[in-house]
C-alpha cells in the first residue's frame, strides 16, 4: 500500500532544456514524494528521458531549479556521480553498462570510494544478489556475453543495491519477460514500503496501473498534469498523452482484419538449424502474418536469426518462392527478398553517428551495392516519406540518430526495412519502447502490408499484440517448436497453456 | 524483499576465458614457440645470455609498451613517449655535466627525480588538454612529440652531449648489473677454467617490476578498473558514476611518468649522454608491442603482461634476424611489419572463431565502431 506520508523528496520546477532544433523540455515541473511509485508518461520524444537525465546530471538544464530533501537550497548535480552521491540511483533507458567488464564489476564500478578492489568480496556479494533476484548470470561472466534481458536485470540490480532515496527506472521492462517484470514489481513495492521514492517510465499501460501510485504526463516537452492513479483511468491517460479527446480514441482501437495469406508459399525451411538454434521446419505464405512466441530464451529470436542468416547456419534446406536457395548470410537473405528488424537495436541496428537519413537508406543501399550510389534527392525523398509515415520525431533528416528518443530510433530502423520492400519481413520486437499510439499504428501497418502481399513474421513479448496481428502463432519452448495455433485457438489462455506445456 | 533462496548450486564452473585473456595467452605462446624455434635452429641462441641481452636492451621498450598499454586501454593513444625519452636523456645529461654533485647516491636520486619529473610534466599537460579540453589524443601527443624533440635540439644545439667516464653516475651504472656465473659460459684454456658469467642488468629487473606493478594497478585499483570501463564505453562509464575526465587524465599522467622512467632506464643501460636520435620511432614499436600483446586500439581490452611478451617478441625477432646475417635495418623493419600483420590477422581469426562463428574484423579495424 502507498504510504499516506506526503513528504516531498524531490521538486523540479520550471525545467527547460533545448537541444539544437528541439525544445525537449519547456518549463516542466515534477514533484516526487517519499514512498511512492510515480509513473512518468508520454509519447515517444515527449521528454521523459531528458527530464531524467537533467535530474541525474547527464545534461545541464538551461533553466529551472531542483531541490532535494536533505539538501538546503539548490541541489548541485552536475554529473551522474553527484546524483549517486546524494542518493539518486538510475537505470537509464539505454543500458549503460560496460560490455568489456564482468557482471560483478558492472554492479560495483563507480560506487565505491576505496582505492582498491576486493575481487573476492565483489564476486561473492554479486553472486548473492544474482541468486536472490534469480538472474541467470554468473558474477565473473563478461557482460557482453549476457543476453539483453540479463543486462537489463543487472542494471536494475545495481541500482537497487545502492542505498538510495530516489530510484529512477527509465523503461526497465522493455526487454523483460512477464516473470521478470513481476519480480521487478515486487522489488519496487518493497522499496516503496521502505520509503524510497520511485520514478517509473514505461509504455506498457497495464504496468502503470499495476504498480504506480501517481502519474505525471508530459507531451511535447511540456507538463500536462499530475494525477493519482485512481483519478486517471487508462483511456483518459492515453487521451492525455496523445492530446486527443476520448472520441478520437474510439477509431484508434480498430486495427484491421487479420490476414491468412494466399496459397503461395513464399518461404519454406526444412530442418533449418544454426549454431544457436535446434533444427526446425517453417513456412510462410504470401500475405500471411505469423508469430513466434515463447518465454525469453525459448529460442524464438534465434529461430528467425537462422532464417535471416544472422547466426551461422549449420544445416537445412531453404526454398524461397519454390526455388532452392542458400541463405548463409544476411546479405543472401536480403537478396532473396527477406528483411529482418533485429531485437537489439543498439547492437544490430542503429549506427549512432550517422544521420537519420543515412540510417533509413542503409539497407536499401546495401541491397543495391555500394557502387551504385543513390541520388541525394532520392534519398531525401525516401527519408521524408518514412519520417512522415511513421511520425518519427526528429529535428531534421540530418540529425544523428543517436540523439533521437529511444522510441524514435526504433521507428527509424523499422523504416529502414520497410523501404527495401521485402517479400518477407521479419520483425523481432518492433514495438519495443514505442508508445501506445504508434504501437497501434505499427500493428495497422503490418496488416496493411500483409494485405498488399507482404509476408510478415512478428515477434513480441506482448502476447496481446501478437493475437491482434498474427493469424498463426508458433509456440516455442527450450528451443523447440511445441505447438502451432491458428483460428479459434488464438486466445490468451490457449497461448499461455501451450507455452507452459499443457499444465495449467 | 522476495527472499527466494534458490538452492545454492555449488557448481564450480570454469569460467570461459575472456577474449583479452586469450590474446595474452596467445602472445605468450607465440613467444615461447618463436624462442623454441630459434633455440633449435640457431646455434648462437643457446646461451641464457642471449635472452638477457634481449630483455636488457629492450627494457625501455617494455616500459613504454606498458605506458602505451595503459592509455590504449583507456581508449587513447600517446605517441610522445619516444620524444620524452630523448628529452629526458638530454636534460639528465646536461644536469650530470653541470650540477657538480659528488655524492653518488644523491646524484643518482636527483637524476631519477628529474627524469620522472619531465615525464610527469609532459603527461600532466597532455592529459589535461586531452581530457579537460577534449582534444584528440593523437593530435596532442603528436604535438608533444614535436615539442619534446624540438626542446632536445634547442637544449643541445643539435650536438651530442656526452657524459664523462668519470662522472659518478657513469660509475654507478657500470656496476648496475648482476653477474650470474651459473648461467654463463665456461671455457677451459690451458688447464684454467674461465667463467664468462651471464649479465642480468638492473634495467631488466626494473622493467619486470614495472610490468608487475602496472598489472597489479590495472587489476586491483579503482583507477585501473575505471580505465578499463572508460575504454570499454565512455558514455556508460559516465552514467555509472565514474569520473571519466580524472581517470583519463591519470592514464596520461601515468603514461608520462613511465616514459620518463624509460628515459632513465635507457641511460642506465646505454650510458648517460644526450643525442637527438634517441628513441626515434620507439613509440611505434611500443604500439606494435601492445597490439601484439592483445591490447585493442579501440580501448577497454588489454593487459601489460601481454605487452611485455609483445616487446620481447619484437626483441627476439631482431635477434633472430641479426643472427641470420641480415643486419640491415630495413630487414628488421619489414620483419616487424610482417609480424604485426600476422598477429592482427590471427587475433581477428581467433576472436571470430570464438564469436558467432563468422569471420569478422576486430572492432577497431572497422569503419564505424562502438557507440554501444
Ligand atoms: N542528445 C540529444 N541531442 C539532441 N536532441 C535530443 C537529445 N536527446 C533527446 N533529444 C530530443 O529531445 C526530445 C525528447 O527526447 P527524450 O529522449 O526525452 O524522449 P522520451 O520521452 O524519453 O521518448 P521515448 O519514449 O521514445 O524514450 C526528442 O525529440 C529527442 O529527439
Ligand atoms: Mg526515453
Amino acid at each position: 500500500m502507498p504510504k499516506e506520508d506526503n513528504q516531498v523528496v524531490l521538486t523540479m520546477r520550471g525545467i527547460c532544456k533545448q537541444f539544437p532544433g528541439t525544445r525537449a523540455l519547456n518549463h516542466v515541473d515534477f514533484t516526487l514524494r517519499k514512498g511512492e511509485i510515480h509513473a512518468l508518461m508520454g509519447e515517444n520524444g515527449a521528454g521523459k528521458s531528458t527530464l531524467i537525465k537533467v535530474l541525474t546530471g547527464v545534461y545541464e538544464k538551461d533553466a529551472g531549479s531542483i531541490r532535494i530533501e536533505g539538501v538546503t537550497g539548490e541541489a548541485k548535480i552536475h554529473s551522474p556521480q553527484d546524483a549517486q552521491n546524494i542518493g539518486i540511483s538510475t537505470v537509464y533507458q539505454e543500458i549503460t553498462l560496460c560490455p568489456n567488464l564482468t557482471v560483478a564489476e558492472n554492479m560495483f564500478i563507480g560506487r565505491t570510494r576505496s582505492a582498491f578492489v576486493n575481487w573476492q568480496a565483489r564476486n561473492k556479494r554479486t553472486t548473492e544478489i544474482l541468486e536472490s533476484l534469480n538472474i541467470p548470470a554468473r558474477a565473473k561472466q563478461e557482460l557482453s556475453r549476457c543476453s539483453l534481458a540479463v543486462q537489463q536485470m543487472v542494471a536494475i540490480a545495481r541500482a537497487v543495491d545502492m542505498q538510495c532515496k530516489v530510484l529512477i527506472l527509465d523503461e526497465p521492462t522493455s526487454s523483460l519477460d512477464e516473470k521478470e517484470v513481476e519480480m521487478l514489481f515486487g522489488l519496487m513495492r518493497d522499496l516503496r514500503d521502505k520509503g524510497v521514492a520511485i520514478v517509473f517510465v514505461t509504455h506498457f499501460l497495464e504496468q502503470v496501473y499495476a504498480v504506480s501510485d501517481r502519474i505525471t504526463v508530459l507531451r511535447n516537452g511540456e507538463l500536462v498534469g499530475e494525477w493519482p492513479v485512481a483519478e486517471l483511468p487508462q483511456v483518459q491517460l492515453v487521451a492525455t498523452m496523445m492530446g486527443k479527446s476520448l472520441n478520437d480514441l474510439e477509431s484508434l482501437e480498430l486495427v484491421g482484419q487479420k490476414s491468412v495469406g494466399s496459397e503461395e508459399v513464399v518461404y519454406e525451411a526444412e530442418n533449418l538449424s544454426s549454431t544457436e538454434s535446434k533444427p526446425f521446419d517453417f513456412s510462410i505464405r504470401r500475405g500471411e502474418v505469423n508469430g513466434f512466441t515463447g518465454l525469453l530464451g525459448s529460442g524464438r529470436s534465434e529461430s528467425v536469426r537462422a532464417i535471416f542468416g544472422a547466426d551461422q547456419v549449420t544445416g537445412g534446406r531453404v526454398r524461397v518462392k519454390g526455388k532452392n536457395v542458400q541463405i548463409a548470410t544476411p546479405h543472401d537473405a536480403m537478396k532473396n527478398g527477406i528483411g529482418y528488424l533485429a531485437e537489439d537495436r543498439k547492437r544490430d541496428g542503429i549506427i549512432a553517428d550517422l544521420s537519420v537519413r543515412e540510417n533509413i537508406i542503409l539497407a536499401l543501399q546495401v541491397l543495391k551495392g555500394f557502387f551504385h550510389p543513390m541520388k541525394r534527392e532520392e534519398m531525401e525523398a525516401f527519408a521524408d516519406e518514412y519520417i512522415k509515415a511513421l511520425q518519427i520525431k526528429t529535428a531534421s533528416q540530418d540529425t544523428p540518430i543517436g540523439s533521437l528518443s529511444g522510441g524514435n530510433q526504433q521507428k527509424v530502423i523499422l523504416a529502414r526495412w520497410l523501404l527495401t520492400h521485402p517479400d518477407y519481413l521479419i520483425l523481432d520486437e518492433p514495438t519495443r519502447g514505442i508508445d501506445v499510439g504508434t504501437k497501434l499504428e505499427i500493428q495497422r501497418l503490418v496488416l496493411k502490408l500483409a494485405e498488399e502481399g507482404m509476408s510478415v513474421t512478428f515477434i513480441s513479448s506482448e502476447i496481446e499484440e501478437m493475437l491482434r496481428t498474427c493469424s498463426r502463432l508458433i509456440v516455442m519452448r527450450d528451443r523447440n517448436i511445441v505447438g502451432e495455433l491458428t483460428g479459434d485457438q488464438l486466445t490468451q489462455s490457449q497461448v499461455m497453456q501451450t507455452i507452459a506445456g499443457g499444465k495449467q | 524483499m522476495t527472499a527466494m533462496q534458490p538452492d545454492l548450486k555449488k557448481k564450480k564452473r570454469f569460467e570461459r576465458l575472456t577474449d583479452a585473456q586469450l590474446l595474452t595467452i596467445i602472445s605468450g605462446g607465440i613467444f615461447l614457440l618463436m624462442y623454441g624455434a630459434a633455440l633449435l635452429l640457431i646455434e648462437a641462441f643457446r646461451k641464457p645470455q642471449v635472452f638477457f641481452d634481449i630483455t636488457n636492451y629492450y627494457s625501455y621498450l617494455i616500459i613504454i609498451a606498458c605506458s602505451l598499454t595503459v592509455v590504449m586501454i583507456g581508449g587513447g593513444i600517446n605517441i610522445s613517449v619516444g620524444g620524452v625519452i630523448c628529452l629526458t636523456c638530454m636534460v639528465c645529461s646536461i644536469f650530470l655535466n653541470n650540477c657538480g654533485i659528488e655524492n653518488q647516491t644523491l646524484l643518482v636520486l636527483a637524476t631519477f627525480v628529474i627524469a620522472i619529473g619531465i615525464g610527469a610534466i609532459f603527461g600532466a599537460f597532455q592529459g589535461a588538454l586531452i581530457s579537460y579540453l577534449e582534444i584528440q589524443p593523437f593530435i596532442i601527443t603528436l604535438g608533444g612529440m614535436f615539442l619534446a624533440r624540438g626542446l632536445t635540439t634547442i637544449l643541445s644545439g643539435g650536438e651530442n652531449v656526452p657524459v664523462s667516464e668519470t662522472n659518478p653516475f657513469t660509475l654507478w651504472i657500470n656496476n648496475a648489473a648482476i653477474k650470474i656465473p651459473a648461467l654463463g659460459t665456461t671455457r677451459v684454456r690451458k688447464g684454467q677454467v674461465y667463467v664468462n658469467p651471464a649479465t642480468l642488468h638492473w634495467v631488466t629487473i626494473i622493467a619486470v617490476v614495472v610490468v608487475i606493478g602496472i598489472y597489479l594497478v590495472m587489476r586491483f585499483t579503482k583507477f585501473g578498473r575505471n580505465t578499463y570501463a572508460i575504454g570499454g564505453n565512455t558514455q556508460s562509464s559516465q552514467m555509472l558514476g565514474i569520473n571519466v575526465k580524472l581517470t583519463r587524465f591519470n592514464t596520461y599522467l601515468l603514461s608520462g611518468v613511465l616514459s620518463g622512467l624509460a628515459g632513465f632506464v635507457f641511460m642506465m643501460f646505454n650510458g648517460a649522454g644526450g643525442k637527438t636520435g634517441i628513441g626515434l620511432r620507439s613509440e611505434m614499436d611500443a604500439i606494435a608491442a601492445s597490439i601484439i600483446g592483445g591490447t585493442l586500439l579501440s580501448g577497454g581490452v588489454g593487459n601489460v603482461i601481454g605487452s611485455f611478451f609483445g616487446a620481447i617478441i619484437l626483441g627476439t625477432l631482431q635477434k633472430i634476424i641479426w643472427f641470420s646475417g641480415l643486419q640491415e635495418a630495413y630487414w628488421q623493419d619489414m620483419a616487424n611489419g610482417v609480424m604485426l600483420g600476422i598477429f592482427i590477422v590471427m587475433q581477428s581469426v581467433v576472436l571470430s572463431v570464438r564469436g558467432k562463428g563468422k569471420m569478422h574484423l576486430p572492432e577497431w579495424l572497422k569503419y564505424s565502431k562502438k557507440n554501444r
